[in-house]
């Protein structure tokens, strides 16, 4: 218990140090809310979809929380080639301990990141459906704040360094983002397309906050909730499997 | 009266063809101070990951305080305290944080961990740097702290993997003086590396000289002289591993260095 608390105090104190990584990965979602949100406003509300800012907004939020999740997991690739990881794996302490610690540290900096870009969001113009539902949205910023940790936590135990590190963005975070239904709505997509977004866990996180805060779901809190948290589990499962695995 | 604390028997790492550790065998007693000496690449550090449960065996048994390393991991990890070769340090982290979460780590206890880390981090000469941010520490300060950790939870054993890396004579000779004299007070055992002859023929009790994965030789330095019938250790040294320049091939962690300082700290994104 000591030993997740302490990694976790870790991966806070390394995040609030970094002011740089904390204002440089505020330029991606600003970037999207902003040029998306007012570009394609026009054309989305001729379309009879409402207010695009009203709608990208979640998908924004989503989207800040996975790319600091998964780089948070993925720094265990950094404390690798630094030499801090050497000091955790040789510790009289069980490697799930630390594979935890780390990982809840780096999914409370995601959800941190999360709530920032919430704030900027609603700067920027976007009102939620109702304040209510602001708890219920917490949670799901949550999930997916642990899910991707987890996947970030779990690639970086097999890889050696950060070469892979491009094709992991641009082979899965990236298609994770634009496949999630975070950018358009998931309703009455062509065949494909429909089958891969429903693949993608991202969707479903993407689509418990849109239910929280524009009050449209797509498939259903319980469903949402059931496969953010189960696949969080399962990565969870493999990620501490693959970690108390490493050799150095 | 002989009391083993680390034993290795006929033991071999390869690395798909290479083979890095080659049916290497030896007993360190409880008390001693062992020195590997060898050039580069000769095996050394692997022996070292081998027996502190970071590498396992291909073939062969360890054995450390009576533990397996390869398979009562817990148990082998309370033995012992470790300073590595390559630097493993939290460099976000100040001299403070670092030793404290070393603490917890180890289940120091609480009420004697505030006064252990303060006597050791003045033993280092970096008590009054305890607040600074170890990135701003220079490479001595580095390797002072880490030795002032891997001593924070009393070790039976103490790895110490060519701690005097990038130190100045002064703090050279500071380190073997306190590691002598925890070996001699506290009857700490240390297993260390070195490329200084100098250092191993002070230290250490024993002296092996490791070359390709092989142990050439084992004994004092005495013996090491009288065996190749040279009048310095490092004429013992030559006359058993030869004089050829020992190749080694840029790990992927020196790539990152490079990188890294390149690109400063926004290469971390």
């Amino acid at each position: 218990m000591a030993t997740i608390y302490i990694l976790w105090l870790r991966q806070l104190k390394r995040y609030s140090r970094s002011k740089s990584r904390m204002i440089g990965s505020l330029g991606q979602p600003l970037l999207f809310l902003l040029a998306l949100g007012y570009g394609f406003g026009p054309i989305f509300e001729k379309a009879g979809q409402g207010n695009y800012v009203q709608f990208i907004a979640p998908g924004v939020i989503a989207m800040s929380i996975l790319f600091t999740a998964v780089f948070s997991g993925i720094e265990i690739i950094w404390d690798r080639q630094f030499g801090f990881l050497k000091e955790t794996l040789v510790a009289p302490v069980s490697r799930t301990a630390i594979m935890l610690g780390r990982t809840l540290g780096g999914a409370t900096v995601a959800l941190f990141q999360g709530c920032i870009i919430f704030v900027i969001t609603i700067i920027a113009g976007f009102r939620p459906e109702t304040w209510a539902a602001i708890p219920m949205a917490f949670v799901f910023m949550a999930l997916i704040a642990l899910l991707f940790t987890a996947l970030g936590t779990a690639i970086a135990c097999v890889l050696e360094d950060m070469q892979g590190f491009p094709i992991i963005m641009n082979f899965l975070v990236m298609p994770l983002f634009f496949l999630s239904g975070a950018l358009f709505p998931l309703k009455d997509l062509p065949g494909p397309i429909a089958i891969i977004t429903r693949l993608d866990p991202l969707s479903y996180g993407v689509d418990g906050l849109h239910g929280a805060l524009t009050g449209t779901l797509q498939f259903s809190y319980p469903v949402d909730i059931a496969v953010l948290g189960i696949i969080s589990m399962v990565l969870l499962a493999i990620g501490s499997w693959l970690f108390s695995r490493i050799q150095v | 009266m002989q009391d083993t604390i680390i034993s290795a028997s006929g033991v071999t790492k390869k690395f798909g063809d290479f083979t890095a550790v080659n049916d290497v065998s030896f007993e360190v007693q409880r008390g001693e101070i062992l020195a590997f000496l060898g050039p580069n690449g000769a095996g050394k550090t692997t022996t070292i990951k081998m027996l502190t449960t970071l590498l396992k065996p291909t073939s062969g048994h360890v054995s450390l305080d009576g533990h397996d390393p390869a398979h009562e991991q817990s148990a082998a990890r309370r033995t012992f305290g470790i300073v590595f070769q390559d630097p493993s340090l939290d460099d976000e982290l100040t001299a403070m944080e670092n030793m404290q979460l070393h603490a917890v780590l180890y289940s120091v206890p609480s009420d004697i961990r505030k006064t252990r880390i303060e006597e050791l981090l003045r033993f280092v000469d970096l008590w009054d740097r305890k607040d600074s941010l170890v990135k701003e520490f220079s490479g001595g300060m580095k390797r002072r702290l880490e030795i002032a950790r891997s001593l924070l939870h009393h070790p039976k054993v103490l790895f110490l993997d060519e701690p005097t890396i990038g130190l100045d004579p002064q703090t050279r000779n500071h380190l073997w003086d306190y590691v002598q004299k925890l070996n001699r007070e506290e009857g700490i055992t240390v297993f260390l590396t070195t490329h200084y002859m100098e250092e191993a023929e002070k230290v250490a009790g024993r002296i092996a000289i490791i070359d390709h994965g092989k142990i050439m030789t084992i004994g004092s330095s005495e013996e090491l002289k009288k065996q190749t019938t040279t009048a310095t250790l490092e004429e013992a040294f030559l006359a058993l591993t030869g004089n050829a320049i020992r190749e080694e091939g840029a790990s992927s962690a020196d790539t990152m260095r490079q990188h890294r300082a390149m690109w400063g700290r926004g290469g971390r994104r």
